[in-house]
């Protein structure tokens, strides 16, 4: 099956490219995306702890099943901002 | 009105989405790009969206703002792109029969705007370097 992953601010900068389809087999879920991508950025894992991921707009798990189709996003933290 | 615009954000324009006769306020907010972070002096903000998400987002505060208040004038938008020191990168306002419910529920908005919808802010600094912003880690699930 084959999914649509974007990847937004600091992921877009150390990958070099914005978004991109990615071939999967039946049954993967979130974190078979993350694996693949360590391959080529092992300081990804570093940001896991901070770093949310989303499936056709909604927050999701690493455990979460994708379907043919699926758009996946890697939302590093988002702006926040102290309350001052 | 929930949405990331690269246009120059007018806010009387958002007020007015959310007038209504029943009104008796409405408290607006408008986050502006300001000249230091900490004391370093900002050259200028980009700001970057994953904008559908990003707008299905701002509506889901808009219902939980109904739910815990039952107000259901609310309206944000969020600019993104290159923004000089001075102009307006977010405006939300709510209207409300009583201006206390209107106060509240606008600061829950921008609150909770910073904490799930997906904006990020890259600030370049005025000796020329830039960095996102990382603040501290917020968990959703």
């Amino acid at each position: 099956m084959k999914v649509k992953v974007k990847y937004f601010a600091v992921c877009h900068e150390m990958l070099g490219r914005d978004e991109e389809d990615m071939e999967l087999p039946e049954g993967a879920v979130l974190m078979d995306i993350l694996k693949r991508l360590e391959e080529e950025w092992p300081e990804i894992a570093e940001y896991y702890e901070i770093m949310q991921m989303s499936v056709n707009w909604e927050y999701a798990t690493e455990q979460t099943v994708l379907s043919d189709g699926d758009e996946v996003a890697l939302i590093p933290p988002v702006t926040g901002g102290k309350d001052v | 009105m929930f949405k990331i615009t690269h246009e120059v954000i007018k806010a009387e324009d958002v007020i007015r989405a959310v007038e209504v006769e029943n009104a008796g306020a409405i408290v607006p907010f408008l986050g502006i790009v300001r000249n230091n972070t900490g004391g370093r002096k900002v050259a200028y903000l980009e700001y970057e969206a994953y904008a559908p998400m990003a707008e299905k987002k701002m509506a889901e505060i808009a219902q939980e703002i109904s739910e815990k208040w039952g107000l259901d004038r609310v309206a944000m938008i969020h600019r993104i792109g290159r923004l000089e020191i001075g102009e307006v990168s977010v405006v939300v306002a709510v209207a409300s029969p009583h201006r206390r419910e209107a106060f509240e529920a606008c600061k829950y908005a921008i609150d909770r705007l910073k904490q799930i919808v997906p904006i990020w802010k890259r600030e370049v600094w005025e000796d020329g370097e830039e960095e996102w912003v990382k603040p501290h880690p917020v968990y959703f699930n």
